[in-house]
């Protein structure tokens, strides 16, 4: 069921979008060791955003969201200048703005605006209210007299609920709760007239009792100034509420994107599907989730090969990308589990060092341990395989054999999942469909 | 509850600051814990939950007073020595906390963590028992023994987190205290630190009180709820019970302005929480209490116990004869602004 405000909003007109992302990337670039620069070793590369196409039409509020570490914020902020993005393009009415020097961006952000998770760190603690909020007026040169500034932060503030405007002009941010606190920084974002408001994670911080006021509090903003949003956040049940479509991110890429509806009624990624299992709800009837993915987001500096989540993926097959680590993470789950029983030793000698599955790769080669052979390296696998045949693991396994000194393990070749039409939404998973090439 | 409390607070007090204007973090607590049972604490910030669950342990900073008794093997923590309270923690009492990254020393591996934890307890362990009875820990927290050796930083948010309850288990505790301990990880490690935490009673035989902002955290993993609001006990019973059919006003509210999957409509309770040197005459929430009457900020309310064993404060469930007469009628609110929240 669609809450009311949220069933009011218009729908947004078709035709051209107020922005539109084209194959967008950001990349990070990590500094190596010293070491490694004294042998001019390069540092690796972080793609925080990685080939991201989206539109945000005008009106709508489009949900981004995303764990920790899935690029998210560092979207939000390549779309308002606040990063430089690495390549593609980003058109806001359209025009093209990716690459801008910050001159001109300055000019633009009085059309977009942020507010930021955390209102204790947004706000300067030595600024009053009034100072803080009549800010961008005062930057972008709108506003030189002293005493329409104060009237129109008066303003300002009684429509975001600061009223009586008075009781809070002179106040410093040490002196309101995180709720009023938030408030100023909607009022702040809100005065310059924006177009578009970037809101990246804007009630997490806050306790459960406000976060409802400060949602309708946005959500009556949008109508009353026709403002359109891009919601970063990590929490489905708060953008159920609000979003009129929904891009669901991980590491780097969208893997879904839709209207909010067909996604919370239907979810196609396994992801989605899992985030939307995770959500503790307030219901004693339901225990708390077994069958939740295994592990966490990886390490955006070395993703997993083929899809970025069929490590987790409880449904992943033959195309999802299995390589070493995956073996990896396989032995080691499978060591943590049996924690006590004296096969775990007998198994770890057999098998030797794991570093060398550190790097990612569809053919695994490993020597067995001085004093063994190889073959008991295969028979274990056998052996794992057998107690659990249904692991998606195996469905990847093309070729397990001991070959001379070695160990040879092939995997199928990984492909990159690309998002595809499905139903009424788009899905990068390989269960609707598997590319020709990789 | 089930079975013979673990540990029992009593009219449970702790005061911070200036003996003149103290703020009463917790005022008057009266809470068990049954063995293997998981207890779940809830409120908003600032209720004074931590706090409780630190006087529970003992661990409460210079300067605060605790009053009042936490009865734990047939010995009053409150009055125990800092001495013997260490001795305590650790075999028999645990704690976890929300930030596992300031809590694990950077410059040891996990094992010394371990022997350092293990060796205080039992000087007499050799190596090999104490890697035995890591490991075993470890493992069924999901770390696996080839990560042993490595440093925390290695380690990702919730693995710190695995790492941290399963030192916390090492040396069995009876009763483990978790503060928000998943607070600042992500929806779907979140879920699988839950998991464990809810097995512990099958795997450790360890009783839990968890502490927690988040109710559908207290819903999906707990066997008895208590809210606390403004330093006290507002309401307190098995979960199924308070989900079921909140007693307390606050319990209510608190409830409708949850936002998750199933919610159809937003809510919020107005007001915010009162500060704690000079709390509201009376019922503490009646000034943000749709319910309340006349009574209610002219008396403290007293603790009525309910059929199903549930403990609730609020004139709503008596005692009528002590309302004074008339002073059940509505009380008249007074404004409360639109931003005066928390």
């Amino acid at each position: 069921m669609k809450p009311e405000a949220a069933a009011e909003a218009v729908e947004p007109a078709e035709g051209e979008p107020l922005v539109s992302i084209r194959d967008l990337r950001t990349y990070y670039s990590i500094r190596g060791s010293f070491a490694d620069r004294l042998v001019g070793r390069e540092g690796g590369v972080v793609k925080a955003v990685d080939g991201v196409s989206l539109d945000i039409r005008r009106g709508e509020v489009l949900g981004l969201v995303g764990e920790s570490g899935s690029g998210k914020t560092t979207l939000g902020r390549t779309l308002l200048g606040l990063v430089r993005a690495s390549g593609g393009s980003v058109e806001f009415e359209g025009r093209e703005i990716s690459g801008l020097p910050e001159r001109k961006f300055r000019e633009l952000r009085r059309q977009m605006q942020v507010v930021f998770q955390d209102p204790h760190a947004s706000l300067n603690p030595a600024m009053t209210i009034a100072q803080a909020v009549g800010h961008p007026l005062q930057i972008h040169g709108l506003e030189r007299d002293r005493n329409q500034l104060r009237a129109r932060v008066s303003d300002v503030l009684e429509t975001v609920g600061l009223a009586p405007a008075e009781a809070y002009l002179d106040k410093y941010p040490g002196d309101l709760s995180g709720g009023q606190k938030q408030r100023a920084v909607i009022a702040r974002a809100l005065i310059l007239n924006p177009v578009l408001l970037v809101a990246d994670e804007p009630v997490s911080m806050l306790d459960m009792s406000v976060r409802a006021k400060i949602l309708e509090l946005m959500l009556a903003l949008k109508r009353d100034f026709e403002l359109t949003y891009l919601y970063i956040t990590h929490d489905l049940a708060t953008a159920r509420f609000f979003c009129d479509r929904i891009a669901i991110m991980y590491l780097g890429r969208i893997v879904e994107t839709g209207p909010a509806d067909a996604i919370y009624a239907d979810p196609k990624h396994p992801y989605t599907q899992a985030l939307l299992r995770a959500i503790p709800e307030p219901d004693p009837a339901r225990a708390v989730p077994r069958d939740l993915p295994r592990g966490e987001v990886p390490d955006a500096a070395s993703p997993p090969l083929g899809c970025s989540f069929h490590p987790r993926c409880p449904r992943a097959f033959e195309p999802c990308g299995w390589e070493s680590r995956d073996l990896r993470d396989l032995l080691e789950t499978r060591w943590a589990r049996l924690a006590g029983d004296p096969r775990v030793e007998e198994e770890q000698e057999a098998v030797g060092d794991l570093d060398g599955l550190d790097r990612p790769s569809p053919e695994v080669r490993m020597s067995a341990p001085r004093g063994r052979q190889p073959e008991e390296v295969v028979a274990l696998l056998e052996r794992i395989r057998a107690e659990d045949p249904q692991e998606p693991f195996w469905r990847g396994v093309k070729r397990l054999e001991a070959s001379g000194t070695h160990v040879a393990l092939d995997f199928q070749l990984p492909k990159d999942p690309r998002l595809q039409p499905v139903d009424d939404v788009s899905v990068a998973c390989h269960l609707y469909g598997v590319p020709e090439s990789g | 509850m089930s079975g013979d409390p673990v540990l029992q607070a009593r009219d449970l007090r702790v005061y911070y600051g200036t003996p003149g204007n103290p703020v009463r973090a917790v005022d008057g607590v009266t809470l068990d814990i049954g063995e293997s049972e998981v207890v779940g604490l809830v409120g908003e910030s600032g209720c004074g939950k931590s706090t409780l669950g630190r006087g529970i342990l003992g661990l409460l900073p210079d300067g605060a007073r605790a009053d009042g008794e936490v009865l734990y093997g047939g010995r009053n923590l409150v009055t125990l020595s800092s001495r013997e309270l260490r001795r305590l923690r650790g075999p028999d009492l645990g704690l976890v906390f929300q930030e596992p990254m300031t809590r694990l020393n950077p410059l040891l591996r996990i094992s010394d963590h371990f022997r350092e934890t293990l060796e205080q307890h039992d000087p007499s362990l050799t190596d090999a028992e104490v890697k035995r009875r890591s490991l075993e820990t470890l493992g069924r927290m999901g770390i696996p023994p080839t990560r042993f050796r490595q440093y925390p930083h290695e380690f990702s948010g919730g693995m710190r987190q695995r790492i941290m309850i399963a030192l916390a288990l090492v040396l069995r505790p009876k009763l483990l205290v978790a503060d928000e301990p998943t607070t600042s990880l992500d929806v779907i490690v979140e879920g699988q630190i839950l998991a464990l935490l809810a097995d512990l009673k099958n795997n450790f035989g360890t009783a839990l009180l968890l502490i927690t902002h988040n109710l559908g955290i207290v819903a999906e993993s707990c066997d008895r709820m208590a809210v606390m609001y403004a330093g006290r006990i507002a309401e307190e019973g098995p979960v199924r019970e308070v989900f079921a059919d909140p007693a307390h006003p606050y319990t209510r509210e608190l409830l409708r302005s949850t936002i998750s999957l199933d919610t159809t409509e937003l809510h919020s309770i107005p007001g915010a929480p009162p500060n704690l040197i000079d709390p509201p005459p009376g019922c503490r929430f009646h000034p943000r209490c749709p319910d309340a009457m006349q009574v209610c900020n002219q008396l403290e309310p007293i603790e009525q116990r309910l059929a199903d064993g549930r403990r609730v404060l609020c004139w709503l469930h008596g005692p009528s004869e002590r309302i004074p007469p008339g002073a059940g009628a509505p009380l008249e609110r007074e404004a409360i602004g639109v931003a005066d929240e928390a």
